[in-house]
C-alpha cells in the first residue's frame, strides 16, 4: 500500500509538470463524455421513456457505468496500454524488480486525468438520485458502493484480459474494444433495452448486467433483494483473467518475444 | 497528380498489412451498429409515433454510418501532421515541391478511403443479410444510389476541409491539442455522429442543419434510404457544395498566412 | 558463483516475405523458422570477477542475459546463481541482481531522480539506514549531488546513464549486468563510468557482466571476456586471445568474426 501511495505521488508529480495538457485531456474526457448526455437528452426530448425507464432512472444509470468505467481506467490503465509496455521493454524491466509484476504494472500508468469524466458521471449520478424520487437508504447507499466496486473490478478485467493477449499478439486487439468502450459506451441504457438475449448474454457470460442492470432495479424498488448483492458475484470474473494472465506471463518468459 | 495516385498505393498497401487490425475494425464497428440499433429499437417499440425516421432508414443510416466510419470520423486527424507544425519539422515539408495545403488535403483523402474501402465491404454484406427492418435495405431507387454516392464524395470533401482548417489554425495557437479535442467531440454531435440530426427537436434541428457539419455524414446517409427527398435533396446538395467551397477558400487563405508567418519567424 | 550449463533456447519466428501475394498467403498459413539462439551454452564466473560478455548483432547476448536475469527460460540446461534458479526462483532471485539496459530508462521521465530513487526504495525495500547509506555512496562516486533534485528528461544522456546505474545499485546487489552501458555517451561519460565500474567491483567485490560492442569498455574493464557467436561460445579467455598479433582489439576481433563467418 505504500509503495502504490509512492507511484500515486510520482505521477501526481509527474502530472504537475504538465498542467496545461493535463487539463485539456481533463476539458477532453469531459466533453467526450459531454457527447453521451447529449445522445440521451434529446432522445428523451423526443421519447418520455425507454422500456420502462424514465430520463432521470437512465441517468442514473449511465453516471454510474460512467463511473465505473473511469475508475477502472484510471487506475487499471497500465494494463489498458500494454501494448505500448510491452514492445518498449518495460515489462523486462518490471520482471527483474523483486515485486507482484501485477502490482508494478498498476503503479506504471495511473491516468489523473479521467477525473474529467468522473466530474461528469457525478454531475448525472447526482441529477438523476434527486430527479428519480429513489427513497434512499443506507443499503441502497452501500448497493452503490457495491456497484462501483463490481463494475471497476469487471471492466479492470477486460484490461487484464487485454493485456494477457498482448503477450501473444499485438496484432488486431482493436476488437477488445468491444468489452470495455462498447461497453461503456452502450451501458448508459439498462442492458435491458437491448432485448431478452444481450441480457441474457450480459448476465451468464460477461457479467455487465451485474454491475449495472439488476442493482439498478434494486435502487429503483422493482428488484429483488439479493440484486443489490450481484456486482461482489460479478468480481469472480476477475479469476479468469488473472489465470490468463499468468498464461501470458508464462509464455512471455518462454518465448521473450 | 501522379504523386497524390502513388501516395494512395502506398496507404492502401499499408492497409493491407494490417489486415488483422482492419478485421478487428470490422467486427467492432459490427458490434458498434448492432448495438445502436438494439437501442433505437427499444426506442421505437415504446413509442413508435415518435420516431422521425422509419427504423428501416435508421438501421440503413447506423450500418452506413459503420460501414464508412473511416470516412467521417473526425477523431484520425494525423498527429504526424500536429506534431511536425509543433517541433519546427514542417520545415522539410516546406523544401518539397509541393503546395502544402494540397499536400495534406489528398494524404486526408487517401488515407480515409483507404480506410474505408477495405471495412466497407463485410460490414454492408453482413447487413445486407440482416432480416427487415434490422438490415440495410436496397437504396431507395437508382436516383438516390447515384445521389448518395455523389453526396458520399463531397461529404468526405467536407470532412477533409474542415479538417484542413484544425490543421492550418494550429499554426496560429499554441495549444493544438485543445483546439483539437473542442472541435472533435462538437463535431462528432453536429454533424449526426451520435444520433441521426432528425431525432433532434425542432428549431435546433434546422439550425444544426444549416452549419457546414450537416453536410458531412448526414447528407448521404439520409439520401440512401429515401428519408430526404425532393427538395430537400436539392437544398442539401447545394450546401454541401457550398460549404466545400467556402472551407477550401478559407483553408487557403490560412495556408497562404501560416506559410507567411513560417517563413518569416522561422517556425 | 554463476553457472550455466549446456542451455539451449530457440525461437519460432513467422516467415513474412515482402509482397502482395504473400502476404495474401500468410493469412491462411504461416511458415515458421526456427532460430538458435543458444545452442548448448557453458560458464562460470566466479564471484566478484568482472567479465565481458561480447559476440556479434544476434549472436544471443541478450537471450544470456536476459536468462540470467530470470526474464527468459531455457528449454535445456541449467543454470545457478548462488544456489537459486534465475526463472524459477525469480523474484527471490532478482532482489540480488542490478540490471542496466543502456537502450532504456528506469528513471520516471518527469519527476527528479530523487523521486524514482524513492520508489526503487520501496520497490527493493531497502530499508532506511541502508539506503541512506547506499545513496551518499554512489552519489560520491558517481559525482550525482547536483542531479538529484533535476528531471529525468533535462538530464544529458552522461548524466543520466550515471543516475540510471545509480539506481540499479541503490539495493547494493551482489551481480550487475550491464547491457552497452557507454552506448552513446561522450569521451568524459564513457571514462567516468568505466571509473566507476572498476572502483565499484574493487570496493564493493560486485561481479560484473557486460555485453558491449566497444573493445575500449572491455579493454579498460575486464581481463576476461567471453565470445558467443551463433549461440555456440566460441572463445572464453583473456583479451590477449584476439589481440595477438593485431593494431588493435577492434581489427583482432573483426579477423575472429571473418574467421568463424559471423
Amino acid at each position: 500500500m505504500k509503495l502504490y501511495g509512492k507511484f500515486f505521488m510520482i505521477h501526481l508529480k509527474s502530472i504537475m509538470q504538465y498542467k496545461t495538457s493535463f487539463l485539456l485531456s481533463c476539458l477532453g474526457q469531459f466533453l467526450v463524455s459531454f457527447n453521451l448526455f447529449l445522445g440521451i437528452y434529446f432522445m428523451f426530448r423526443r421519447f418520455s421513456q425507454v422500456e420502462g425507464f424514465t430520463y432521470s432512472e437512465v441517468l442514473l444509470c449511465c453516471g454510474i457505468t460512467l463511473l465505473e468505467f473511469s475508475l477502472a481506467e484510471a487506475f487499471a490503465r497500465g494494463f489498458d496500454t500494454f501494448g505500448s509496455i510491452v514492445s518498449r521493454g518495460e515489462f523486462d524491466r518490471i520482471l527483474v524488480r523483486p515485486r507482484n509484476e501485477i502490482f508494478q504494472v498498476l503503479g506504471s500508468r495511473i491516468e489523473l486525468s479521467r477525473i474529467g469524466r468522473v466530474l461528469q458521471a457525478i454531475v448525472m449520478f447526482i441529477y438523476g438520485i434527486r430527479a428519480s424520487h429513489i427513497h434512499w437508504t443506507l443499503t441502497k447507499a452501500a448497493a452503490v458502493a457495491l456497484m462501483l466496486l463490481g463494475g471497476a473490478v469487471v471492466f479492470s478485467g477486460f484490461f487484464v484480459i487485454y493485456a494477457s493477449i498482448c503477450f501473444f499478439t499485438i496484432e488486431g486487439l482493436e476488437f477488445m474494444n468491444i468489452f470495455t468502450d462498447g461497453a461503456r459506451e452502450y451501458g448508459k441504457y439498462p442492458v435491458s433495452i437491448y432485448g431478452k438475449k444481450v441480457l441474457q448474454l450480459c448476465t451468464f457470460v460477461i457479467p455487465y448486467a451485474l454491475i449495472q442492470y439488476y442493482p439498478l432495479l434494486y435502487l429503483l424498488d422493482t428488484g429483488e433483494a439479493y440484486y443489490a448483492l450481484l456486482p461482489l458475484a460479478a468480481c469472480l470474473f476477475m479469476l479468469p483473467c488473472l489465470v490468463l494472465w499468468k498464461i501470458g506471463v508464462r509464455h512471455y518468459v518462454s518465448s521473450g518475444s | 497528380m501522379k504523386k497524390y495516385i502513388s501516395f494512395f498505393r502506398l496507404r492502401f498497401s499499408m492497409e493491407l498489412q494490417y489486415r488483422a487490425a482492419a478485421l478487428a475494425g470490422v467486427a467492432t464497428q459490427f458490434f458498434w451498429g448492432a448495438m445502436e440499433i438494439l437501442m433505437f429499437r427499444a426506442f421505437y417499440r415504446t413509442n413508435p409515433g415518435a420516431f422521425p425516421m422509419t427504423l428501416q432508414a435508421t438501421c440503413a443510416y447506423v450500418w452506413l454510418q459503420q460501414a464508412f466510419l473511416a470516412l467521417f470520423v473526425t477523431w484520425v486527424l494525423e498527429n504526424e501532421i500536429f506534431d511536425s507544425i509543433l517541433n519546427g519539422n514542417i520545415a522539410y515539408e516546406l523544401c518539397r515541391p509541393v503546395n502544402i495545403y494540397n499536400m495534406w488535403f489528398s494524404r486526408n483523402l487517401a488515407m480515409r478511403i483507404s480506410g474505408a474501402v477495405l471495412r466497407c465491404i463485410p460490414i454492408l454484406l453482413f447487413a445486407a443479410f440482416l432480416p427487415a427492418p434490422y438490415g440495410l435495405m436496397a437504396p431507395a431507387g437508382l436516383t438516390n444510389f447515384f445521389l448518395f454516392f455523389l453526396t458520399l464524395l463531397l461529404g468526405v470533401g467536407v470532412t477533409v476541409a474542415f479538417c484542413m482548417l484544425v490543421y492550418m489554425l494550429c499554426f496560429f495557437t499554441i495549444s493544438p491539442m485543445g483546439l483539437r479535442i473542442v472541435t472533435v467531440s462538437m463535431v462528432e454531435f453536429l454533424s449526426g455522429g451520435i444520433i441521426p440530426l432528425p431525432f433532434l427537436p425542432d428549431g435546433v434541428k434546422q439550425i444544426i442543419e444549416l452549419l457546414p457539419f450537416a453536410s458531412m455524414q448526414n447528407v448521404p446517409l439520409r439520401i440512401y434510404s429515401g428519408d430526404l427527398t425532393g427538395g430537400g435533396t436539392l437544398r442539401a446538395l447545394l450546401l454541401q457544395v457550398f460549404w466545400l467551397c467556402i472551407l477550401v477558400a478559407a483553408g487557403k487563405i490560412l495556408d497562404a498566412l501560416a506559410m507567411k508567418k513560417v517563413t518569416v519567424q522561422g517556425g | 558463483m554463476i553457472t550455466m550449463q549446456d542451455v539451449c533456447k530457440t525461437y519460432k519466428v513467422s516467415k513474412r516475405d515482402a509482397g502482395f501475394s504473400s502476404a495474401f498467403k500468410a493469412l491462411f498459413h504461416k511458415e515458421y523458422e526456427l532460430i538458435h539462439a543458444l545452442d548448448g551454452v557453458s560458464f562460470t564466473i566466479r564471484d566478484g570477477e568482472m567479465v565481458g560478455y561480447i559476440g556479434p548483432n544476434g549472436a544471443g547476448k541478450s537471450s544470456t542475459i536476459k536468462i540470467l536475469s530470470g526474464i527468459l527460460t531455457p528449454e535445456e540446461g541449467t543454470c545457478l546463481i548462488d544456489g537459486l534458479t534465475p526463472w524459477k526462483n525469480r523474484i527471490e532471485h532478482v532482489k540480488n541482481i542490478g540490471v542496466v539496459f543502456g537502450q532504456r530508462t528506469q528513471l520516471w521521465w518527469d519527476v527528479p531522480v530523487l523521486d524514482s530513487f524513492e520508489l526503487l526504495k520501496e520497490i527493493y525495500r531497502i530499508d532506511a539506514h541502508a539506503y541512506r547509506r547506499n545513496l551518499e555512496q554512489l552519489t560520491d562516486m558517481l559525482g550525482l549531488s547536483g542531479l538529484l533534485q533535476t528531471p529525468t528528461r533535462q538530464l544529458s544522456l552522461g548524466q543520466r546513464m550515471r543516475c540510471e546505474i545509480a539506481a540499479s545499485l541503490l539495493h547494493d546487489p551482489k551481480i550487475l549486468f550491464l547491457d552497452e552501458p557507454t552506448i552513446g555517451l561522450d569521451a568524459v561519460s564513457k571514462l567516468a563510468v568505466r571509473d566507476f565500474i572498476l572502483r565499484l567491483n574493487a570496493e564493493k567485490k560486485t561481479t560484473v557482466i557486460l555485453t558491449t560492442h566497444d573493445m575500449q569498455d572491455i579493454e579498460a574493464l575486464t581481463s576476461r571476456i567471453i565470445l558467443i557467436g551463433r549461440g555456440h561460445i566460441l572463445l572464453d579467455g583473456n583479451l590477449t586471445d584476439i589481440k595477438e598479433g593485431f593494431a588493435s582489439t577492434d581489427e583482432g576481433l573483426a579477423s575472429f568474426y571473418q574467421s568463424h563467418n559471423l
